[in-house]
């Protein structure tokens, strides 16, 4: 799960990372007034998306205005708020169709000196929380890693010992910090990693983290996902959801325990295990057409959850064939069978359907799917099944 | 020959008495597998199938020294599952459970390295050794015994192997599934080494997807190993889009080189023989063998 900027900041100001004070807004007269509170001289508008590389996009309504803004006073800051809010920002990671701004921050500004790159994650191959620091902030660490891999510094966490300041004042020197911010980064990492394991973050990132003329440390930026396995402990952490920014299929699909990601393509696919639905998209490109939908229905599948799948699938206008492709280990396939006889009767499947069992009690789903006199083509294992749907697609687009 | 376990295995089942644990011991039994009893904690003293159930593991130890124990404990409890069986000494300990929290199997993963246990999972289907011990919640009757390894980071695409291996008439020596999860016990390489050092093992099919860098681990070995034994390679999520997250934990592309086709070309430098699409795993080791 992700969460806003102004969300992350507050959470990890609540373990001692220091950030400025900042007000979230959702009208243009909220913008200016915020300003006000904050002093009415600099300060930073910043639009509140799920995605990174806000400085560095643009609003599809005014091209040359970008995600953040400096603004000089509250006039500046309520016709720059009017600007940007309920409209389609666009950067590198929301892809060309943006997303919809409908929350600002409004930051007081700050003299930086020096930008540097600061995050937590778990790296897969040492099995460790991994601190990583840079001084070459404000560049995105993928760019980084491409261009200047020796600017990046790490050091990982013994999850028995914890971080130790130590560590920290290690990564401190390697970025090139001197004096005071010794310690005063030491304090920033231990913050961010009590937050990292107290919450079950998967990610604190925070780009830049910037040396004021002052000398303070501060968090301009922070980001911060959450592993989704780990939300049943933290409650509290579900209020912090901005459902506006989710595909609303997706959404739907999670209510009933589904696993959807919606594509671009025109053959809808519902299988069992992301390996095998994964698979299914790969082979049903082989065949030279392209799926629709990632959707993995799970281990056990219910009649409300196969109908519910149906439902999301044919939502898709897009939508040409489904392909259902289930190999039953925990599922049975007479299960799955009635479900997906019962969900095509009630409501009525529009586009060529091809069915694919195999695993546990297959005759008796098999035999169910004959009995029902269901419109569907049976197909007998995965690679008959991709040219079954790939041809009944086509041919219904020839007629 | 086998690896991991056979007709001698003892395996005790933790989360004996819950509806996965029940479910699944019942076809175990049925299958053959020597399950000699169970942990869920409270219902100490009781039976189920007929078999002793213990308050914790090392009551059941002391009652049975077992080879093996099977967690189907929901996801809040099963790091501490395996945590349990770790303090024990359980040797091969497989963990079926989906959902576990990451930072949990980082506790896990300290814990197993400072033991001899070996951990299978989590978030797998388990393993099987065709005919002799089925472990896990694979459907049993599409196995058949033979000589080609199965090892798969997928639950159904691990299906899929077995069931083309089956159909050609080759069978299988043993079947790993490793799970999908980031942080997990064995990796391809540890299951590769020990297929390429069993004399029933002849040929080996690895399937493994996006994300991480274990696709190339294993190219690297079997590289390395010099290539004993012909190799089947499939890697799934060709069309999957970068930074979405794929079912499960493990299957996201983030980085350098966890793309599929990044994979895929790591994997068929080592000489691995790449199945076209997956549905000719079978085909193409049939192919590779010769026959």
């Amino acid at each position: 799960m992700n969460i806003h900027e102004y969300q992350a900041k507050a959470v990890l100001k609540s373990y001692g990372m220091p950030v400025l004070a900042g007000q979230v807004v959702q009208s243009p007269d909220e913008a200016r007034d915020a300003v006000r509170a904050l002093g009415g001289k600099l300060c930073v508008v910043k639009a509140q998306i799920h995605a990174g590389g806000r400085g560095k996009g643009h609003f599809l309504d005014h091209p040359d205005l970008g995600g953040v803004k400096l603004v000089h006073s509250p006039d500046e800051a309520k016709a720059v708020a009017y600007d940007m809010l309920d409209r389609v920002l666009v950067t590198k990671q929301t892809g060309p169709k943006g997303r919809v701004v409908h929350k600002l921050y409004v930051e007081a500004g700050c003299d930086i000196e020096r930008e540097l790159y600061f995050s937590l994650l778990v790296d897969r191959t040492l099995r460790r929380i991994v601190i990583v620091a840079s001084d070459a902030g404000g560049t995105s660490i993928e760019d980084m890693a491409a261009k200047t891999p020796e600017k990046i510094h790490k050091v990982s966490v013994d999850p028995a010992l914890g971080l130790a300041d130590h560590q920290a004042r290690e990564l401190a020197t390697r970025i090139g910090l001197h004096g005071p911010l010794i310690n005063g980064f030491a304090k920033v990492a231990r913050s961010a990693y009590e937050a990292f394991v107290a919450l079950d973050a998967s990610l604190v990132e925070t780009n830049p983290l910037v040396v004021t003329k002052q000398g303070d440390l501060v968090a301009l930026d922070a980001k911060m996902a959450f592993d989704d396995n780990g939300l049943f402990r933290h409650r509290e952490l579900l209020e912090l959801r901005d459902e506006s920014e989710e595909d609303p299929r997706e959404r739907e699909a999670e209510r009933f325990g589904l696993s959807y990601v919606g594509l671009d393509g025109t053959i809808g696919c519902m299988v069992n295990g992301a390996g095998l639905a994964m698979a299914t998209m790969d082979i049903i490109r082989e065949e030279g057409e392209n799926p629709a939908n990632f959707l993995d229905v799970g281990g056990g599948a219910s009649k409300e959850k196969v109908a519910a799948a149906f439902r999301i699938l044919l939502a898709d206008p897009h939508i040409e064939g489904i392909l259902v492709n289930i190999f039953g280990g925990i599922m049975r396939c007479d299960l799955i069978a009635g479900a997906v006889i019962d969900a095509c009767q009630k409501t009525g499947c529009r586009v060529p359907l091809v069915i694919r069992l195999a695993g546990t009690r297959v005759k008796e789903g098999m035999a169910l799917i004959e009995k029902s006199g269901l419109d569907a083509i049976v197909a007998t294992d995965l690679g008959d099944a991709a040219r079954k749907i790939v041809a009944a697609v086509r041919a219904r687009r020839a007629a | 020959m086998s690896i991991l376990i056979d007709h001698d295995t003892k395996v005790l089942v933790q989360g004996f008495t819950g509806a996965q644990g029940t479910f699944h011991s019942e076809q175990a039994l049925a299958y053959g597998t020597k399950i000699v009893g169970g942990v869920t904690p409270g219902r100490g003293g009781e039976t189920h199938f007929g078999l002793p159930v213990f308050d914790t593991m090392a009551q059941a130890m002391e009652a049975a020294k077992v080879d093996a124990t099977v967690i189907y404990v929901p996801p809040a409890g099963a790091a501490d599952a395996i945590l349990e069986a770790i303090a024990v000494e359980v040797p091969l300990i497989v963990c079926i459970t989906e959902g576990i929290p990451v930072q949990d199997m980082l506790r896990v993963r300290m814990a197993l390295d400072r033991s001899n246990s070996l951990l299978v999972g989590p978030n797998c289907p388990g393993v099987i050794t065709p005919g002799q011990c089925k472990i896990g919640i694979m459907p049993g009757p599409i196995h058949r015994p033979g000589t080609v390894g199965v090892v798969s980071r997928s639950g159904t695409l691990t299906y899929e192997a077995v069931a083309q291996t089956t159909v050609l008439g080759m069978g299988q020596s043993t079947s790993v599934g490793i799970g999908g999860d980031p942080i997990k016990g064995l990796d391809f390489v540890d299951v590769l080494e020990r297929f390429m050092a069993d004399p029933g093992t002849d040929s080996i099919i690895m399937i493994g997807e996006i994300g991480g860098q274990s696709e190339n681990d294993a190219a690297r070995f079997i590289k390395d190993s010099g290539l004993k034994k012909p190799v089947v390679g499939l890697v799934a999520g060709l069309t999957a889009p970068p930074g979405r997250r794929m079912g499960h934990a493990g299957a996201v592309i983030s980085g350098g080189g966890d793309t599929a086709a990044a994979k895929i070309e790591v994997l068929r430098s080592a000489g691995v023989h790449i199945a076209p699409t997956p549905a000719e795993l079978g085909t193409t080791l049939r192919a590779a063998l010769g026959g």
